[in-house]
């Protein structure tokens, strides 16, 4: 800062964002010749004042981000594979995952649990022998890196195992906020209706694989399992689609197998490496 | 309702700002948003409002600047503008589109005394 006005006018011109500045400070006093104008003067504003202009172009996520970053770094140190599972509430995320976690039986595996409130499904997934903790994100509509990061030191991650994120049941907020974690999939059950993925586009947008869930309740809904693929794969022209059911085992097997598949290539990549 | 927490984000970006550039207030802060983004503008500048209070951008003018939505199109495989998520494509009619562009949430630049 000035310190003979104390106007800060010692400007500093940030240049995308923090990654390098430097400094002006040659504007001087009592000649007429003050360089206030270093940032409107060099960029073009329609309506800006004399004031500086500081450009930043950062994202607002950019915070969230580099947790994310740090996350995935870990992830991929180890070769675990870790999916962010997103839903409304209701759609059975709970009830899939333990599902999963019985049928991959020895596979390595941890959970981090998000709700706004209570342990209840943390104490879920351990019941099935899995070792979870659970994130109460208060009055929070989703998980953010930061979150994510402190709930990973929280477990013993394996190397090539699988790293399952249940989101808050929330299909707006979740869409934008980057876990580290490898993709997100999507669980829609048929008891939602067929347009939830027209009202709802951003998070089967942001998912790559869509677990299309309770199909044993499709007789009883009146609902058409076609058109709810139609909707999703419209919105999302590169999403799969896999119909399961967590009560019946019904497609749990596709499942499995995409998760197995996509496991070893992270595994066999980390090894490499 | 998460744009209260991505204005939290905004506030220490212009936290950070303020400690690097030494200045005493935000006059205008300018956020670059996608057509795509998860954000509901109205909900921003209620969030912004209540968020800045007691910081250097108290008061401060939040501008909005629109981004356009860019779809790749899966039918003619071109890179096209769309005004909404769900809209065909204007070249060949297709209605199999993916966002590849629109989904920014930028703070672009902020004019500072």
């Amino acid at each position: 800062m000035c310190t003979v006005c104390g106007c800060g006018t010692g400007s500093v011109e940030g240049h995308h964002g923090h990654e390098h500045h430097h400094h002006h400070h040659d504007h001087g006093h009592g000649h007429g010749d003050l360089h206030f104008g270093q940032g409107p003067a060099g960029v073009e504003v329609a309506g800006m004042s004399q004031a500086r202009l500081i450009e930043i172009e950062t994202d607002i996520l950019a915070k969230n981000d580099r947790y994310a970053a740090a996350n995935r770094a870990r992830l991929a140190e180890l070769g675990a594979f870790a999916v962010n599972l997103v839903s409304s509430p209701g759609s059975g995320k709970t009830t899939l995952l333990c599902r999963t976690i019985e049928a991959l039986d020895a596979q390595p595996l941890a959970v981090i649990e998000g709700d706004q409130q209570t342990a209840n499904d943390a104490d879920r997934i351990r019941a099935t022998g899995a070792q979870a903790v659970q994130v109460n994100t208060g009055k929070g509509c989703h998980l953010d890196g930061h979150m994510v990061g402190h709930a990973m030191e929280h477990l013993d991650i394996a190397p090539a195992s699988l790293l399952f994120i249940e989101n808050v049941g929330n299909l707006v907020c979740p869409a934008a906020f980057d876990l580290g974690e490898d993709c997100k999939v999507a669980i829609l059950s048929v008891t939602e209706g067929e347009d939830k993925p027209l009202k709802y586009p951003d998070m089967f947008t942001a998912a790559r694989l869509a677990l299309l869930n309770k199909v044993d309740l499709a007789p009883h809904c009146d609902v058409d399992l076609d058109l709810y693929e139609a909707n999703l794969t419209r919105v999302n022209p590169g999403l799969e689609v896999i119909r399961v059911s967590a009560r019946t085992g019904e497609g749990m097997d596709r499942w499995l197998g995409w998760l197995q598949s996509r496991l070893a290539q992270k595994a066999n990549r980390a090894a490499a490496e | 309702m998460h744009e209260m927490s991505l204005v939290e984000g905004m506030r220490r970006v212009i936290e950070d700002q303020a400690r690097a550039h030494d200045f005493a207030r935000v006059k205008v802060l300018r956020v670059e948003i996608g057509r795509f983004a998860c954000i509901e503008k109205p909900a921003l500048e209620f969030a912004f409002d209540v968020v800045m209070r007691g910081s250097v951008a108290e008061g401060a003018q939040l501008e909005m600047i629109d981004l356009a939505g860019r779809a790749m199109c899966y039918d003619c495989v071109a890179e096209v503008e769309i005004a909404e998520r769900l809209s065909p494509c204007p070249l060949c009619g297709g209605g199999r589109l993916m966002p590849v562009g629109g989904d920014e949430m930028r703070i672009k630049d902020m004019e500072v005394i």
